[in-house]
């Protein structure tokens, strides 16, 4: 499981990917320096703390950011299918979104339409990207609906979607995101504001699918337990930068950067009652992106920080092999943003 | 639906019965028929001239009689100031004057300042927006009268000198279809300039809250285009504020528009009830006043099931 198929050519590959934003306050940069690659039929975990660029990063593969304030770097690409996405018009992106990228959100309460029926929005989708008749595409959301393990879909096609549960709607949503078959599924938080046993069941659900239909996901999480599920590769963000990138069996048994180490440390461990251990938190704040050190982002809030940290921004390094190659233009395995990471755990 | 309806109807029949005796009993606060008695009339005029309109009778047996002439459109009592000339004549000659006017003025509003609305809320912050939300203060910002006065003066006074004969006209009236972009398109497009702003900025409301929520986003992670996001899928939505404030304003198309029918002489219910308030014409106003108060609750009614016919959650079981 750890090494998801590294010879075959990515679906996606994600170039140096920088996205600013227009503000009142001048230029804002959410994302800076992204690169990585996505293979078909693997999950990829994207995790970090609150604004640390994740749904940008995710949202600048669709477009789905408000353009008019959105900037993305010059040295930027986001290849897919020998296309550069950040240089398509929106027309041409519309033929992308919903039928080669699907994408799911993370509050399923209020991602439907209120006043149209379950099956009259799987049904746009369809009508947009498939060449279907009507009745065609009625037999094709049934079908979906029935793919999603949505109990009745017969029935409950022409529901709306305050008739449908919570966890019901989430299934909805990733029927419509999966209706065109997809060749990569964006899942922003897919499971954040559903309870534990929704969650797994849906976690359960997209990996099913990812079986069926070799889909390749990106999830985007806070939830470091979601990642152990569900995820084969993860990167973990910091500050609108990845600080590590490593297949997840490496992340959770040899973490190397002190922010991944902080973040495993701060998960509850099984076994252990709330008394008899406090759940150690991460001191501090993310930095402000208006306000970004010079040096490593994560210096104030490092237990291992030295002095030099802040003076130069680190690279992210491959630890694949020996020497310090940058990570950033090849297909790591294991690469870390830090002068000092943690030491490699015996093998 | 039906049961939705019927049920509807039946809560509000009581509301009826009480608006129209409360408003029976405020018009009779002021003797009605003083305005019709000359300098020196004594006691027994007064008294000799109620009997003579039936106002003497018990307050209950007037309200019958009131509710018994609404409830079967029959409407024939006489008018004071045309003696010969019932209500009813009066107010079917009136009404369909004004809603000449008022009807297509209500409609162009609409679409208009919805279309502009969505327009601004999807450059939202944008010189677009910012130059159209502009506008729309200003013509909240200027009165009414000046819009009458300059678009009459302007749009049918110096369009005529300049093109030598009149396109619209400037006072008077004459029914018919082919006669109507002359004697109230103008009209008609001072009224729309007036709303204009004020609706703008009330739809721009509404479709600012609309163009934020969660399904918009997936809508557009569905391959959407921007007509069909603004159209279907936010229409559909902000339908609930929209049909309120259109049915709200539907029993005020009746009465008409006071000021235009007043300065561009077109004889539609406005100026019908100016008149009538104006000369104490008692049968004419109490008439009106009822059965305004039953469009008024009519409309409600139809607000009503028109937001279950539009969100699915409003509907019962």
């Amino acid at each position: 499981m750890d090494d998801p198929a590294p010879n075959t050519t990515p679906i996606l590959q994600v170039r140096n990917l920088q996205t600013s934003f227009k503000t009142d306050r001048g230029m804002v940069t959410a994302v800076d320096g992204v690169s990585f690659d996505l293979f078909s039929g693997e999950t990829l975990g994207v995790v970090g703390e609150s604004g640390c660029g994740k749904t940008v990063t995710n949202k600048s593969i669709i477009r789905l950011l408000p353009e008019h304030v959105t900037r993305y770097g010059d040295n930027s690409r986001i290849m897919f299918k020998d296309r550069n996405l950040l240089s398509l018009s929106e027309s041409q992106m519309r033929g992308v979104r919903g039928n080669e990228i699907g994408m799911i959100f993370q509050e399923p309460m209020t991602a439907l339409n209120p006043v149209f029926t379950i099956g009259w929005q799987i049904d746009e989708a369809l009508k947009y990207h498939t060449k279907l008749n009507r009745a065609e595409r009625r037999q094709k959301s049934i079908e979906m609906l029935r793919l999603v393990e949505m109990p009745n879909p017969e029935k409950r096609i022409d529901e709306y979607p305050h008739q449908l549960s919570g966890g019901m709607r989430q299934r909805v949503v990733i029927a419509i995101a999966l209706s065109c078959n997809p060749e990569v599924l964006i899942a922003d938080e897919p499971t954040t504001a559903l309870d534990v046993t929704i969650q797994s069941q849906i976690l359960r659900l997209m990996d099913k699918l990812k079986e069926e239909t070799g889909t390749a996901i990106i999830l985007i999480t806070h939830d470091l337990g979601v990642v152990a599920q569900a995820c084969d590769r993860v990167i973990v963000m910091y500050a609108g930068q990845i600080v590590e990138i490593a297949p997840v069996r490496a992340l959770f048994h040899n973490p190397r950067h002190p922010y991944t180490r902080a973040l495993l440390d701060s998960m509850p461990k099984p076994g252990v009652t709330e008394h008899q251990q406090r759940l150690p938190a991460i001191e501090g704040t993310v930095p402000s992106l208006f306000n970004l050190p010079h040096g490593c982002r994560f210096y104030d809030r490092c237990q291992r920080a030295k002095p030099d940290c802040q003076d130069r921004l680190p690279e992210l390094v491959s630890l694949d092999t020996a020497n310090d190659q940058p990570a950033s233009d090849e297909t790591v395995q294991h690469g870390v943003r830090c002068f000092y990471p943690l030491e490699a755990a015996k093998s | 639906m039906f049961a939705f309806t019927i049920r509807k109807i039946i809560y509000n029949i009581p509301i009826y019965l009480a608006v129209v005796l409360l408003m029976m009993a405020l018009l009779r606060i002021r003797d009605p028929v003083a305005g019709q008695m000359g300098k020196n009339a004594t006691a027994a005029d007064f008294a000799a001239k109620r009997v003579e309109l039936g106002l003497n009778e018990p307050l209950l047996s007037q309200y019958v009689s009131l509710l018994g002439s609404i409830f079967t459109f029959d409407f024939s009592r006489e008018i004071w100031l045309e003696p010969g000339v019932s209500v009813g004549e009066k107010l079917a000659e009136s009404v369909p004057v004004s809603l000449a006017l008022t009807l297509p003025a209500l409609c162009l509003t609409t679409v208009l300042s919805i279309v502009i609305a969505m327009v601004s809320a999807f450059n939202r912050g944008r010189w677009l927006d910012r130059t159209l939300v502009f506008f729309a203060v200003l013509g909240m910002s200027i009165s009414f009268l000046v819009y009458i006065i300059f678009g009459q003066y302007l749009g049918a006074f110096k369009l005529q000198q300049l093109v030598g004969h009149p396109v619209f006209s400037i006072h008077g009236y004459e029914s018919g279809i082919q006669n109507w972009a002359f004697y109230l398109l103008l009209p008609v497009l001072i009224s729309v300039t007036v709303a204009m702003g004020y609706d703008t900025r009330f739809y721009r409301a509404v479709m600012v809250e609309e163009t934020e929520a969660d399904y918009i986003t997936t809508a557009r992670a569905k391959g959407a285009s921007q007509m069909k996001i603004m159209f279907v899928h936010m229409l559909r939505n902000a339908m609930i504020p929209i049909i309120t404030r259109i049915m709200i304003t539907l029993p005020f198309l009746v009465t008409g528009s006071i000021l235009l029918e007043q300065f561009f002489g077109i004889p539609g219910m406005g100026y019908t009830l100016l008149t009538a308030i104006q000369n104490g014409d008692f049968p004419v106003v109490e008439v009106f006043t009822a059965i305004f108060a039953g469009l008024f609750i009519v409309s409600l009614i139809a607000t009503d099931i028109l937001y279950a016919l539009f969100d699915p959650r409003v509907r019962l079981q």
